[in-house]
């Protein structure tokens, strides 16, 4: 019983990170028609703007300490950063801590206009190619993306921590009522769900109470009537791609914590996070949302080493096998629409 | 009715072509001309760096490039000679090698074994390169060593610390300069029984892959031989990058050590997950639960942040050790880049300085010449005291570094603090070893 409440407890982390991906990227297929194989290394993105801020908020001036010598003998350079000098210790250090959370505010503004440009810039021209062109040209975005953050970044992950007040784990076994420590799980693990939470809930609400979201709803049942009642759709979609670019943003800035940054990560959620689409149904939202918790978990268990015993290697396939027996079960994913990429 | 169509033009023609075939020289088959593949005849002579320039350990095998670069410009005679000056062989002047100027090409690895393959034997059969050497991965080690045995070239492994490499896959025309999982765990287990104490139970999460699986038999069977118990071998893929569903059972399963097997990013991620679940706050069986990581790097360490801090390892060099050798490489290192150079780096220079002076000793550059001035070779002044190139499987022995990671750094490099130096008597171990049996040597190819 310990046991399986732990790997759902742990599977809801991926999860999180699963659905917020994937919800952007149903967004900008329902919305836009088009496959965006770049939605990753915007995750990637939102991941390296809380490096950034980190590294901004960590901006030092050098002053020289005689007393200190660096690796070559020489008097050793101390570096401290202008925050601490500005707001004194305390505060200057407890506002480095916080970098993460305040790379939200930061990364939404880059990652809205990130997406804004990406779709005004490149996307717009192939939405009337096939998809194969589509899938080819965001797949490649993707490569020069990451290419241009190893340029800058290097290629080892960059350790981003969150804030030292989120640090340990929270011992949820003692609540339940089993031994100590049978059942533990990190305090920022559960702040990610929580917030992965709010932000599907807010892009639920501004799709469903909002005329915005009514028109871009309407928009995307049928395209053709909203356009004839005279509401620039296209406008709207490509704003839409700019909220989908966000989410995906600060899905990444709150994971960084949990997985240090490196140039690659989004290409390890993209492949996931496409499977967890098409599981959920092309151009559904709630399915991508399901889909996203649902082979989070599922993915926690398989690596649990009982199962790995019976089946070597489960862990690295379950996702897959899953997608294989879903769509042959239900060719349009849990909960496809009929006629979306049917035609 | 069919007409004759041979004609005397046309059997001349195809007799010219297939000649011009047979005649033409390529790598695997002998050249009438050459006694051994790529023989220098110019006055330079070109070596073959295979790095990782992409992909996961870009950063190590940019690392290796500068060390690289530092040794062929030591021994064109550039610089302040770095660790030429301290090398208990005095063979290597400044002229390049055997009076031919060194000129290297470089090759991306991707730490990949196809690409690495590709890329050597690019540089083997397009640009002439007599040795390869580099690396950062044990896979692409090993897969490379064997497309320089079959093309009769020698090849000077970098960064690979499988047993595999000099156990059962060892080759006649490769040689390995850093230490393997055996190595680590030897010196390694002594220092955690003498801090941890002897009754402790071990849980590994292990990379599954030829170095994972050789470093996870090597330091299990270490800690078990000193007391400890392993309750669990969990292989975690190589690509994965949240290892807390891995992490999550460890508490429960009665362990008190988690020992991680990993490198890289994976080593990365996973002492961070191991790190935000609080295991290290937890006392497990009355005791402190501890993480070792048996492997380290320092270029690593850095990505892991202050999750290093305490937690022991081993490494094959470190820049600060104060002996004339290490010192001098890291002046001329330091001087030349603005950091310190990684354990990467110094044995990528340690092997191409071990090349240089053994055709030199050899006076050709012929790959089995070299390998037999290699082979039983004792030097001295290269970072890690008085060295020996076994025969047998042309493994290095000397000493081993055992680390942990530091807990006030005081800069930015400074991040492993030296525990112990390890003698090398400790981590010595017979050629036909369990661990390491199963290959053949075999006998060198030089490519004629």
């Amino acid at each position: 019983m310990d046991v399986i409440l732990l790997q759902i407890l742990n599977g809801l982390d991926k999860g999180s990170a699963y659905a917020l991906i994937a919800l952007g990227l149903t967004l900008i297929f329902g919305t836009l028609g088009v496959v965006n194989f770049a939605h990753g290394a915007l995750f990637m993105i939102g991941a390296f703007c809380s490096v950034t801020l980190q590294r901004i908020l960590s901006w030092s001036f050098e002053t020289i300490d005689p007393d200190k010598t660096d690796f070559l003998g020489n008097p050793a350079t101390v570096k401290t950063p202008y925050v601490v000098e500005w707001f004194g210790e305390s505060t200057g250090l407890a506002i480095i801590d916080w970098s993460v959370p305040l790379a939200i505010l930061f990364s939404i503004p880059i990652m809205i206009a990130f997406g804004f440009i990406m779709e005004r810039g490149l996307i717009k021209h192939f939405y009337k190619r096939p998809h194969a062109d589509q899938i080819l040209v965001t797949f490649g975005l993707a490569i020069v993306l990451q290419e241009v953050i190893k340029a800058f970044y290097g290629a080892n992950p960059i350790p981003t921590p969150a804030p030292s007040a989120f640090t340990g784990s929270f011992d949820f076994g003692l609540l339940l009522g089993f031994a100590e420590n049978t059942i533990i799980y990190p305090y920022w693990r559960m702040v990610y769900f929580a917030f992965s939470l709010v932000v599907i809930g807010g892009v639920f609400s501004f799709l469903q109470f909002t005329t915005f979201g009514m028109v871009v709803r309407a928009g995307m049942a049928d395209r053709e009537t909203v356009g004839l009642l005279g509401i620039d759709i296209d406008k709207r979609f490509t704003f839409m791609f700019g909220l989908a670019a966000a989410v995906a943003g600060i899905a990444g800035v709150m994971y960084a914590p949990i997985n240090s940054p490196n140039y690659h990560m989004g290409m390890d959620f993209l492949v996931l996070s496409f499977v967890v689409v098409v599981v959920g149904g092309m151009g559904s939202l709630p399915g991508a949302v399901l889909a996203g918790f649902m082979l989070g978990i599922l993915e926690s268990f398989a690596s649990m080493n009982i199962i790995k015993s019976f089946i070597p290697g489960i862990d690295q396939i379950i996702i897959y096998l899953v997608a294989i027996l879903i769509l042959l079960t239900r060719p349009r994913g849990l909960m496809g629409r009929k006629g979306v990429m049917e035609e | 009715m069919s007409k004759l169509l041979t004609t005397r033009r046309s059997v001349l023609r195809t007799g010219a072509a297939a000649g011009a075939g047979l005649a033409m020289p390529t790598i695997f088959t002998a050249s009438s001309v050459a006694a051994f593949t790529n023989d220098p005849t110019g006055s330079s002579v070109t070596l073959g760096f295979n790095v990782p320039q992409s992909g996961p350990y870009a950063d190590e095998g940019a690392d290796e490039l500068r060390a690289y670069e530092l040794a062929v410009e030591h021994l064109n005679g550039g610089g302040d000679g770095g660790m030429m000056n301290t090398f208990s062989s005095k063979v290597l002047d400044g002229t390049g090698i055997l009076g031919k100027k060194v000129e290297y090409v470089t090759g991306d690895t991707q730490t990949k074994s196809d690409a690495a393959r590709a890329s050597a034997r690019s540089m083997i059969e397009k640009d002439g390169a007599v040795m390869i050497t580099g690396g950062s991965s044990s896979g692409v080690a090993i897969a490379v060593q064997g497309l320089c045995q079959e093309a009769g070239v020698i090849f000077m492994a970098g960064l690979t610390h499988s047993n595999d490499t000099t156990g059962k896959d060892k080759k006649a025309n490769g040689f390995r300069h850093f230490f393997n999982g055996y190595m680590s765990a030897a010196a390694l287990a002594p220092v955690l029984a003498a801090r941890y104490g002897t009754d402790r139970t071990a849980y590994h999460l292990t990379a599954d892959y030829t170095w994972g699986w050789t470093q996870e038999e090597s330091i299990a069977a270490a800690t078990e031989a000193l007391g400890w118990n392993t309750v669990e071998k969990v292989r975690t893929p190589l690509a994965s990058t949240d290892f807390s569903s891995y992490i999550a059972p460890v508490l429960n399963s009665g362990a008190d050590v988690l020992v991680l097997n990993h490198y890289g990013g994976n080593m990365v991620n996973s002492l961070t997950n191991a790190v935000q679940f609080g295991l290290r706050e937890k006392v497990v069986n009355g005791k402190n639960f501890e993480i070792v990581v048996p492997l380290y790097s320092r270029l690593m360490a850095r990505g892991a942040g202050a999750n290093v801090k305490g937690i022991f390892g081993s490494t094959n060099w470190h820049w600060s050790l104060t002996d004339e050798g290490s010192q001098a490489f890291v002046r001329s290192f330091g001087t030349k880049y603005g950091f310190p150079p990684s354990q990467a780096a110094h044995t990528v220079y340690c092997q191409t300085l071990l090349y240089a002076d053994a055709v030199q000793r050899a006076g050709s550059f012929n790959p089995c010449a070299v390998a037999e001035a290699l082979e039983g070779y004792d030097f001295d002044g290269l970072g890690n005291g008085p060295t020996h190139y076994r025969a047998g499987d042309h493994q290095c022995f000397k000493d081993v570094l055992v680390v942990k990671g530091k807990e006030n750094p005081e800069n930015e490099f400074d991040l492993l603090e030296i525990v112990e130096i390890t003698p090398r008597a400790q981590v010595e171990y017979a050629v036909d070893h369990p661990m390491f049996a199963g290959g053949d040597l075999g006998s060198c190819n030089g490519g004629a």
